[in-house]
């Protein structure tokens, strides 16, 4: 885990303020940002695939039995996939906290 | 053993580059900088020196480009002047900051408005804060073992910084001068390869030029003084070592008769050797006075200033470039801020001269001298004195 | 372009070389569009990135999304720094200080720092005949600092600082054209590309990738917060600023213009603006017009193109 910065000394820091832990930003949870969330009807899922390409976070992967879902640490609720998905199997709900 | 050869200072700069075996040069021509660059695009371009050499389309592209080369892992030298040094003024932060290593020389220009080619302080001046380790070199001897100095230390895994060479434009940059040039395998064995611990590469990626909000940038300021600070010690060793390979032996204040000196002269550059000629028949004269050389600008060497200084009575500082509208000469507001907490120190008195390709004589060293010794016997108005100006 | 079966989205890799908790917007297009240059860009490069959204929403001190060698520094001198780049990495591997990996550099850079603070140091790199691939990504304004005009920004378009009024319509001036101009500096690889067309996009980074020399690719990238529309319908945006004719897809090689998609009959500009707030203000009359040059824009690019063709149509 990356000590947080509100934590790092000025010695915690590497030369020129490099970062070396590759991709670490995905400690982050950008899923915290959302007021809708994805809603997936697998019997509807072809499995395309589809979502996955044009999700902007990367987000959506396959599930154990291969259906694509949204990885909700992450998902931001932009309803991009709900709009592309041809079957129509994803839907945007309201997220209720 | 070799000989000394008369060669034009630009030129040996460009073959102390040779010697230092650069792997990229990117550099954008300015007077009166453009022999540097020329000489090392034959060089370039005869094999001599085999490395990338990049035409840029500007100096704030000669010194990015010098970001990238550098961020790769390689030896990168580039060198500028005046106007130049203003256009890469927001990257030259970014090479410090970023703690890239790299070594420029600077051909000292005054800056625009009016236009002027020839040679002052000013275009150091207005790089004051940025964080590189900046020296200043009087002739060509020194610039061409300063050159190989500043990559060592700028490449040192304890500096990691970038180092100006700063020389006097057109007063030393176009002298030709009697220089002996170290054989290629001494400079081998005191200049080891370039080994940049974090180089942009796919074995081993890493995000350079992160932004950080205010929670954290205090915390990498603060680490950017410290080092440029502590750089201080890498740089005395560097040159330590060079004397005991060279027997030539830089250091960051050098004195020039000042040790029982009742009367002091500071001055940075090629200038100090007329100032140590007027010293020399000043003394003659029998006068009590003595010259201190500012080698050093950056880490500012306060402890050394302090030493050469604290047994004169007068310390006259001629800077070549002028803060407008503020305490005139920046070197002397530097020095009196460092000798303000000291219990015993001289009587500090500014002069600004030499603007603009304007040259002070032995004469003018003279008249300053005796100037300054009657300001500090009586006081003046003005904060400073400008010296040389048709009234 | 070619057409492809269904399920070739789950052919392309996995790996997310622009990694998840990225804080760009949501339904940010120019992050989808990074997302997918990185797909066909593999990892054997390093990418220099301009200020920019992307390189602000990816690396804030001391987290980073990206799973390459990375470097920002300032805003207009991408190319500057991608030529010492690769200037270094040429010269160190002739001089064996480096292994001979075959690593290429890329550049990405936002409208800003590309066509306007950025253009002379591209023009730059592109004449001096560099080995690498720039990336333009292209939201149509300074959206970083606030969604200000730049020379990127569509006539008549409402931005901060060409804000619609009494006294003005928006953008007083038409797009200016990026890609003609690095045609211009005689580069052998040129395109336009838009993630709404993600095959399309990566083939073109892929093959700007394997040409030797400057390749320099201009990707249309939907601002939903920008352009005043909903985020869930970037791509759909993107989709129609091509099938309108507003951002024509195609390839430039070695001075040969290719189509990607050729649209004979052409949507009207109106379905893609009437979905944008940024145009919201336009009279017909500015509309008409708009349409006017849209469409003799795309009359003269088909002029000048020719239909690839490929096999099984």
């Amino acid at each position: 885990m990356t000590k947080p910065e509100n934590m790092m000394t000025w010695k915690d820091l590497e030369i020129g303020s490099i970062v070396t832990e590759p991709g670490n930003a995905s400690q982050y949870q950008t899923g915290a940002w959302r007021s809708q969330r994805p809603i997936h009807d697998f019997t509807k899922c072809i499995k395309c695939g589809l979502c996955s390409i044009f999700c902007p976070e990367g987000c959506i992967g396959q599930n154990a039995e291969g259906y694509f879902e949204a990885d909700l640490f992450y998902c931001k609720g932009c309803g991009i996939c709900a709009r592309e998905c041809w079957t129509r199997a994803i839907k945007m709900v309201e997220e209720e906290e | 053993m070799a000989d000394k050869v008369g060669i034009e200072v630009s030129v040996a700069i460009g073959d102390a580059v040779k010697l230092a075996k650069a792997d990229v040069v990117a550099a954008y021509p300015i007077t009166p900088q453009t022999h540097i660059v020329e000489h090392l695009a034959e060089l370039v371009a005869s094999g001599e020196l085999d490395a990338a050499y990049i035409p840029v389309e500007s100096e704030h592209s000669a010194m990015s480009a010098c970001l990238g080369a550098a961020a790769t892992g390689a030896r990168v030298f580039t060198a500028t002047a005046g106007q130049g040094l203003e256009l890469m003024h927001e990257v030259v932060y970014v090479a410090s900051s970023m703690q890239l290593p790299m070594v420029m020389a600077v051909a000292n220009r005054a800056l625009s408005s009016p236009l002027s080619v020839w040679g002052d302080h000013s275009d150091v001046m207005s790089v004051r804060d940025v964080g590189w380790i900046q020296m200043f070199v009087e002739n060509g001897q020194e610039a061409v073992d300063n050159v190989l100095c500043a990559f060592r230390i700028a490449e040192d895994r304890r500096v990691l910084l970038p180092v100006m060479v700063h020389l006097d434009g057109f007063h030393l940059s176009h002298m030709i001068e009697p220089i002996l040039f170290p054989e290629q395998a001494e400079v081998d064995r005191f200049l080891p390869p370039n080994q940049y611990p974090f180089p942009l590469d796919t074995g081993k990626p890493v995000t350079m030029g992160a932004f950080a909000p205010p929670v954290i940038y205090s915390e990498t300021k603060k680490a950017q003084e410290v080092n440029i600070r502590a750089s201080q010690e890498a740089i005395i060793e560097c040159w330590q070592e060079f004397g005991d390979a060279f027997g030539r032996y830089y250091s960051p204040v050098e004195g020039y008769h000042s040790e029982d000196a009742r009367v002091l002269l500071l001055t940075m550059g090629s200038f100090s050797e007329t100032a140590m000629t007027a010293i020399d028949k000043m003394r003659g004269d029998g006068k009590s006075v003595g010259l201190v050389r500012l080698r050093l600008w950056r880490p500012f060497p306060f402890k050394e200033i302090r030493q050469a200084v604290k047994e004169a009575e007068v310390l006259i500082v001629v800077d070549r470039a002028l803060s407008f509208g503020g305490p005139g000469g920046p070197v002397c507001s530097e020095v009196r801020s460092a000798l303000y907490g000291e219990a015993k120190r001289p009587k500090v008195v500014s002069f600004v001269g030499g603007l603009g390709g304007r040259d002070i004589s032995l004469d003018g060293f003279e008249t300053i001298v005796t100037r300054g010794m009657e300001i500090a016997e009586t006081g003046s108005e003005r904060e400073f004195e400008m010296f040389g100006v048709r009234e | 372009m070619e057409k492809y079966a269904v399920y070739v989205p789950r052919l392309v890799t996995k790996e997310e070389i622009f990694a998840p908790g990225h804080r760009a917007c949501i339904g940010c297009g120019e992050a989808l569009a990074v997302r997918l240059v990185c797909k066909a860009l593999g990892r054997d490069v390093i990418i220099v990135n301009a200020t920019g959204c992307m390189e602000i929403v990816s690396s804030q001190l001391p987290y980073t999304s990206w799973q390459v060698p990375w470097i920002h520094t300032l805003f207009e001198n991408t190319a500057a720094v991608a030529s010492g780049i690769e200037a270094a990495l040429k010269v160190m591997s002739k001089k064996g200080k480096k292994p001979a990996r075959d690593t290429r550099v890329v550049a990405f850079a936002g409208d800003g720092g590309t066509s306007d603070i950025g253009l002379q140091a591209l023009s730059g790199a592109m004449e001096r005949g560099h080995d690498f691939l720039y990336v333009c990504f292209d939201n149509e304004a300074y959206m970083n600092t606030g969604i200000q005009r730049s020379s990127s920004t569509p006539f008549g378009a409402a931005t901060t600082t060409s804000p619609a009024g009494k006294m003005s319509i928006g953008q007083t001036s038409w797009k200016k054209n990026m890609p003609a101009i690095a045609v211009a500096h005689n580069i052998p690889y040129v395109a336009t590309a838009c993630p709404s067309y993600p095959f399309d996009l990566m083939a073109k980074v892929a093959r700007g990738l394997a040409t030797p020399g400057p390749a320099y690719i201009h990707v249309l990238s939907v601002c939903p917060t920008g352009w005043r529309c909903p985020p869930d319908l970037t791509i759909r945006m993107g989709r129609l600023a091509v099938e309108t004719g507003i951002f024509p897809l195609y390839e430039v090689e070695n001075g040969k213009y290719w189509l990607s998609i050729d649209s004979s009959e052409l949507r009207p500009v109106t379905d893609y603006m009437k979905l944008q707030g940024r145009f919201r203000h336009l009279s017909e009359d500015v509309v008409e017009e708009i349409q006017r040059r849209v469409k003799a824009e795309y009359a003269g690019l088909r002029r000048k193109a020719r239909r690839r063709h490929h096999e099984g149509g």
